[in-house]
């Protein structure tokens, strides 16, 4: 893969290009840890909270289908969100970086 | 223990040989329908690659399409590639048999979507081109990283590939009953036809039309089986709920504890946790191994290259979480639609898995098996689990031979000099060998049990792909030493695991069962109730070190003795000729096969493990107690990433960092890496 010709140090040091690493990241690595955190949350409450897994609320729908059903719905939220954010700011932000790339980086 | 067999197993169960039915689902009489629909689904595919193979002319056409795939165009492939045989045939049957936890095991599937939306399908698009091991290359010693990329790549693929080949024969064979070899080859064929001439532009085509028809069929049955409940979900399930089949199921798995249940009681069970799993370790380990190892498998990583900008990676992924989202929530319907219609007996009777409730439940929603319109609608499903099959296998082959053929020939044998023409012979040569490989071990696996390949194929992935790519795309310091050491101990340790795990047959346990079912059980004495006690080390659960935990058991009443199949039978076969009504006759006399045909498995078994004591990794019994292997090998996958980065420092891998990391979050120069 052959490098372009820029400095990339330099955007990396950019504060646009800081902006948007710092942003980034807090959102997504944030996200994924809910989304694990969430996920696993299933499989513990059906093997330690049966009691409460079974619990009627609704004709015979207990709160363990509900759950899992609500696993569906937390997934798709998620996936929601990040495009949201991912379309009107990540993708903003990039697109000035890729902008004044020549700019900032210039030829070395 | 008995239903807590691996749970990545889906595949594997279709490959168990005492399932294959001798005639095939459809009736003979309306195997020209099964023909028809066959020939159609094969017929348009062929035509896709036809037109498709015009337009493949470079490496990038094969291998990625040209990065010309849109994102909703992308998103249904990936649901194609991901909706394999296992998870529609699969998932549907462990719903229709154990209800809730069948449901339960759907979720993970979806939810390792996130990674890979997330941290991996844009980072992925902006950096690499063909194959996992130009994302490892990118700032590493070029040589090295593909040679042990492009090595993992073909492990993970063979291992999928060769579950894919035996579940794939059987199910042919068991759905329309044709022999298990011309099933193998007719796939193997068919794939070859597909990527050899039409590469990736007809690999995606194949996987769309096919998710396509699979999302459309489950959507009529779903419908079928849902209206005469007004769409409303309690009405439906307290129809499962009130179900004399279902009740029938559940006090079937519960044993002697269903003696004191009511019917009311039966049927709500079937709707809560515990029917399936019995190990939340096992489950949180499977979890895992979901969750990174998805992100991890390179037909699926592959797919990100084929679109032209991250924009449209993350467009994929979103479409491809809806499409395979929504189509887990059908199975609950198609899963416990099946358990009230059909009824588990009668679907565990074709298939102990379960594999065949989808197909049995088109059956009788179409009127059934004597019905023309219900054999066409089986017939249909069955095309389109066949069209699975042979559209996953493409894309294994695909992703195995453009690491064959880009990173190990082009890569490193001939360090990058090459023609545009060489490359294309290079990756139609590699495509043919994979292929023909495929065949053969298909073939030669005929029998087997499989089950714990796709456990293996998830298992690597997750530890040492995944480690790999991660850490290169997310940390400044990670460096050729990290990754040749990430990529041998993540695949050496998910391997061996399973060698050691209860996956493996032990023969002594084969034994043991095969002649209690033989000469039955002897009475018990009462025994007294058993306290919780913890592990004796912490590890005791997991690996066979001290003993593990024990479970509080409540006592046990005296219990005669149960009889064996021996037995059974003898008193059947003095029965039959007393029996006077005809119907009842009838009735015997199928419950008399039946029992044979049980008696014929387990001296088949006895067979099979005459002579032998310990397993192929040389135990009596497993070591490693849990199924799948993530628990461990994840970890230990990131971290022989760490240290290997950390003991050999790699100033070039640091230098390039930036370059990296800006590329990966920006997209800048993406597009020109995707034209060469």
């Amino acid at each position: 893969m052959s490098s372009m010709n820029l400095n990339w140090a330099a955007i990396e040091a950019d504060p646009k290009f800081q902006n948007l690493h710092r942003r980034k990241s807090r959102f997504l690595w944030g996200l994924m840890a809910f989304s694990v955190f969430y996920y696993f949350l299933l499989p513990i409450g059906a093997a330690y909270y049966q009691e409460l897994f079974k619990t009627q609320i609704w004709g015979p729908v207990n709160i363990g289908l509900v759950f899992a059903l609500s696993e569906f719905i937390v997934a798709w939220s998620i996936a929601v969100i990040y495009s949201k954010k991912a379309n009107q700011e990540f993708d903003v932000l990039a697109a000035e970086i890729i902008a004044n790339a020549q700019q900032i980086g210039g030829k070395k | 223990m008995k239903h807590s067999f691996s749970l990545l197993t889906l595949l594997g169960l279709l490959a168990q040989p005492a399932l294959a039915a001798e005639a095939g689902a459809v009736s003979p009489e309306y195997r020209f329908l099964t023909f028809a629909v066959f020939g159609a689904i094969i017929g348009l595919t062929m035509f896709v690659t036809y037109v498709a193979a015009k337009r493949v002319h470079s490496a990038a056409d094969f291998y990625t399409a040209g990065g010309g795939i849109s994102g909703l165009q992308n998103g249904w492939a990936i649901a194609g590639d991901y909706l394999s045989a296992a998870s529609f045939l699969g998932i549907a049957g462990l719903i229709s048999l154990y209800g809730y936890d069948g449901f339960m095991y759907s979720v993970g599937w979806l939810v390792a979507y996130i990674t890979v939306l997330l941290v991996i399908a844009e980072p992925c698009r902006n950096i690499g081109k063909y194959t996992l091991a130009d994302i490892l290359a990118y700032r590493n010693n070029p040589k090295a990283t593909r040679i042990v990329g492009a090595l993992s790549v073909i492990t993970v693929s063979t291992f999928y590939l060769t579950a894919q080949m035996v579940g794939g024969g059987v199910l042919v064979k068991t759905l329309i009953g044709i022999d298990y070899e011309i099933s193998v080859v007719t796939v193997g064929v068919l794939m070859l036809a597909y990527v050899l001439f039409g590469g990736m532009v007809a690999s995606t085509w194949v996987q769309i039309i096919k998710a396509v028809l699979l999302v459309t069929a489950s959507i009529v049955l779903v419908i079928a089986v849902w209206a005469p409940y007004g769409f409303s979900l309690p009405a439906f399930l307290e129809s499962v709920v009130g179900d004399a089949k279902v009740q029938a199921q559940v006090a079937k798995i519960l044993g002697d504890p269903a003696k004191n249940m009511s019917a009311a009681e039966l049927g709500q069970r079937f709707l809560e946790p515990g029917l399936f799993f019995k190990d939340p370790l096992d489950q949180v380990s499977l979890g895992l191994a979901l969750v990174f190892g998805t992100a991890g498998l390179p037909h699926i990583l592959m797919r990100f290259f084929t679109v032209p900008t991250a924009q449209e990676a993350r467009k994929s992924v979103i479409w491809a979480m809806a499409i395979i989202g929504g189509f887990y929530v059908l199975t609950l319907f198609l899963g416990m639609g099946s358990a009230i219609k059909v009824g588990s007996a009668t679907i565990a009777g074709v298939d102990k898995g379960g594999n065949m409730a989808a197909p049995l439940l088109a059956q009788f929603i179409g009127g059934g098996a004597d019905s023309m319109l219900g054999n066409f609608m089986l017939a249909f499903v069955a095309a389109v689990a066949f069209a699975t099959i042979v559209a996953v296998v493409a894309g294994l082959v695909l992703a195995a031979a453009s690491a064959m053929a880009h990173d190990l020939y082009v890569g490193v044998i001939r360090g990058e000099h090459v023609t545009p023409a060489e490359q294309v012979t290079a990756a139609r040569i590699s495509t043919v060998i994979v292929g023909a490989l495929a065949i053969t071990i298909g073939i030669a696996a005929k029998g087997q049990n499989v089950a714990h390949l796709v456990a293996l194929a998830f298992a690597v992935a997750a530890s040492a792909n995944l480690p790999c790519v991660l850490l290169t795309l997310y940390w400044k310091k990670c460096n050729t030493g990290g990754i040749v050491a990430g990529m041998i101990i993540g695949t050496f340790t998910a391997i061996s695991l399973v060698m050691v795990s209860p996956n493996m047959t032990y023969p002594e346990k084969v034994r043991k069962d095969a002649n209690k079912a033989l000469n039955g059980t002897p009475a018990s004495e009462a025994k007294p109730a058993v306290e919780a006690k913890p592990a004796e080390y912490f590890f005791s659960d997991i690996i066979a070190i001290g003993k593990g935990s024990v479970k509080a058991k409540p006592a046990e009443d005296a219990k005669p003795a149960q009889p064996g199949l021996i037995e059974k039978i003898a008193k059947a076969e003095e029965k039959l000729p007393t029996i006077a009504d005809a119907a009842d006759k009838a009735k015997a006399e199928k419950d008399l096969a039946k029992l044979k045909k049980d008696k014929a498995k387990a001296e088949e078994d006895l067979k099979k493990v005459e002579g032998q004591t310990e397993s192929m990794a040389g135990l009596t019994e497993p070591w490693f107690k849990l199924k799948n292997p993530g628990l461990i090998s994840i970890p230990l996958g990131f971290l022989a990433v760490i240290i290997g980065s950390l003991l050999f420092r790699d100033r070039r891998a640091e230098e390039m960092w930036e370059e990296l990391y800006v590329r990966q979050n920006t997209g800048i120069g993406a597009a020109k890496a995707a034209a060469h």
